[in-house]
């Protein structure tokens, strides 16, 4: 039996599974495409990082808002954005998120809570900052996340965000995916100081979890989204997670070698894949929710290679927003 | 009649915007319960509480960074950065977040946001205290930049620049804060975009904004005692600006000459020039002049100031080239 949506427990785990694939055939077929030259620009993937997209998101309300940053595919998937419209983007057609002006590096759906991916990295930080100042200021009870990497640490702005954030007592929850990796160079030589003490030093809220167990990630996220929305007091959460592609697809990795039952130890898919067998999930059940998947990803791409060229003259006038009534 | 400072006037413009929009909250530096380092945004915190007049941390780039998110949720941020010198620290947050995200995310939502900043020198105040910067901002496509002249239009341009549904950056000029306009209506409105004469001359026409179309009046009154009358052409907004007003006023005197207190090299001034240039090629009767500072940082001692700061004699000099 398929487990349904609703119901707790192995059910739940489930729903973050297919959420999961989703999001890993949809970055695989993106690498494919990439391959083949489809795909125009740079693009990062998360491949071995779904579990935090997925379970962070699964904490959130769909009006609750999320900043992502250049490795953005998982989250803005997460976060409910229509496939068809999001692979539109990346191919650079009229139809898509943003209408082929941002590509994989500014995929956002603001109707949807995604306020971008970003190609600067650390950005996000104040941006989910001001999004929680705005949620406050408005009393809407929403809450904002970022999601950054430990690249990041190294920026000036994520300091700047933490410490306002905490000043002005705002609900935000800071995501660290900590992939060990900055770029091309190992966090580790790059950053003299860890996330716990940082969030120590600035008077916020820690919690640390294997940020490859899905599960795991929706608890502490759920937990601690909770507490923020109850007492408006930003909080961090540290997700111990591994990269599998390189920084960028092409990017040959030399840097680095990469052990192949690591990967699959810590694959999140892989992961969720057990512990829903331990529960009695058939593999039959697992295959077809995979098929299911990659029924709706190929539609997806279908839709978008037949999507539209930008028009040139509608984006010279989205330079500028119109006055409303204007 | 009523009599008012431009300081004054940008506080009264805050006062209304929030008053009439619940969405229009103020953010910076000393700006609440210190009433701002010039005064611009005294007693709002009494008026609209902490929530909305948030005193930051110095911490520019998060200010705006914040304000850029906080404008794609649902509020009107109007952000202080206390001088111009230190929008260096928030140029992400303006130019790759704010300028962009209405373009970049295919026109979804505005991001409405203000960047009040205070430019220019005359007090002394050194190179990283007095720079006139606005040329790097209109360069940006997305932003649009506001210089108000006076406290005569400072009223109508902020709330013109807090009901504009783009990024604005609202260039005040820390000479005029405290000078007094007489005026008929203080509270009437403005388009961004517009251009203002300040003085009506058939002899030339000179373009300025900000403070330094005040130096333009005085170069012509000075002009009046040789027979020269000119026009001055006061700019108002740089981004977008206004090139039929300039137009027009060439094509009745037939010399354009372009007079800022910044930096003359790659600045406001060469656009326009370039521009009428082009488009105005046929009205003119001579080369166009430029009138801006010297190529260097803004130097503290008095007497190295008043020899980088345009004054009138330099525009006086620039027009009498117009009209060898």
């Amino acid at each position: 039996m398929v487990p349904t949506e609703s119901s707790n427990g192995s059910g739940n785990l489930f729903a973050l599974y297919r959420d999961m694939v989703r999001i890993r055939l949809a970055e695989e077929r993106l690498a494919a495409l990439f391959a083949d030259g489809a795909v125009p620009g740079f693009i990062h993937l998360s491949i071995g990082q779904e579990a935090v997209a997925v379970g962070v998101v699964s904490a959130l309300n769909p009006d609750d808002t999320v900043a992502s940053n250049h490795r953005g595919h998982g989250h803005a998937l997460a976060k409910g954005l229509d496939l068809s419209a999001f692979y539109l983007e990346l191919l650079g057609k009229d139809e898509g998120l943003c209408r082929g002006r941002g590509g994989s590096m500014h995929v956002a759906d603001l109707s949807k809570g995604m306020l971008g991916a970003n190609g600067i990295v650390g950005a996000g930080m104040s941006i989910a900052v001001g999004s929680a100042l705005a949620h406050k200021s408005l009393a809407n009870g929403q809450v904002a996340v970022v999601f950054f990497g430990d690249g990041a640490l190294g920026e000036g702005l994520l300091h700047e965000s933490i410490n306002l954030a905490k000043i002005l007592g705002l609900p935000v929850l800071f995501v660290c995916e900590n992939n060990g990796w900055s770029e091309f160079s190992a966090t580790s030589e790059q950053i003299s100081f860890n996330l716990e003490s940082l969030a120590a030093g600035y008077g916020l809220s820690y919690s640390c979890v294997a940020g490859n167990d899905v599960r795991k990630v929706a608890n502490a996220a759920g937990k601690q989204v909770a507490e923020i929305r109850a007492h408006s007091a930003p909080s961090v959460l540290e997700c111990k997670t591994l990269r599998v592609r390189g920084h960028f697809e092409g990017d040959a990795q030399k840097y680095r070698t990469m052990d192949g039952a690591e990967v699959d130890d810590h694959d999140p898919l892989l992961v969720a894949a057990r512990a829903l067998r331990a529960e009695g999930v058939s593999d039959e059940d697992l295959a077809e929710a995979r098929r299911l998947v990659d029924i709706e990803i190929g539609q997806a791409v279908e839709d978008a290679k037949k999507g539209s060229p930008p028009s040139f003259a509608d984006a010279l006038i989205d330079v500028y927003a119109q006055q409303a009534g204007a | 009649m009523e009599v008012i400072n431009y300081g004054r006037s940008l506080n009264n413009a805050l006062s209304d915007a929030m008053a009439d929009d619940s969405r229009v909250v103020v953010m910076g530096e000393d700006i609440g319960a210190a009433g701002g380092p010039f005064g611009v945004t005294r007693g709002l915190l009494d008026k609209f509480g902490a929530d909305r007049v948030i005193d930051t941390p110095i911490s520019e780039a998060a200010i705006v960074g914040a304000a850029t998110g906080a404008a794609m949720s649902g509020l009107k941020p109007v952000v202080e950065i206390m001088f111009m010198d230190f929008s260096t620290l928030a140029m992400d947050a303006i130019v790759n977040q704010a300028a962009k995200a209405h373009f970049m995310f295919g026109g979804q939502r505005p991001v409405p946001l203000v960047v009040r900043t205070p430019h220019g020198g005359g007090l002394n105040a050194g190179p990283q205290h007095s720079q006139c910067l606005e040329a790097w901002f209109a360069h940006i496509p997305g932003l649009k930049v506001v210089c108000p002249s006076s406290a005569a239009n400072a009223y109508g341009l902020l709330r013109a620049a807090i009901d504009d549904p783009n990024p604005v950056i609202f260039v005040e000029h820390k000479g005029l804060y405290a000078k007094k306009a007489e005026l008929d209506d203080s509270r009437s409105s403005q388009i961004i975009g517009k251009a203002a004469l300040a003085r009506e001359g058939s002899d030339a026409t000179i373009v300025s904004y900000g403070a330094t179309v005040n130096t333009a009046i005085e170069a012509a009154e000075l002009l009046v005692e040789k027979g020269i009358e000119v026009e001055i052409v006061d700019l108002q907004s740089i981004q977008p600006w206004d090139r039929d007003a300039v137009v027009d006023s060439v094509k009745k005197t037939n010399r354009l000459i372009v007079a800022h207190e910044a930096v003359e090299a790659f600045g406001v001034g060469a656009e326009i020039a370039a521009t009428i240039a082009d488009i105005g090629f046929d009205y003119l009767d001579a080369p166009i002049v430029r009138v801006g500072a010297a190529f260097m940082p803004v130097p503290f001692a008095a007497s190295l100031e008043l020899g980088y700061s345009p004054n009138a004699g330099d525009i006086v000099s620039a027009v009498r080239r117009t009209l060898e």
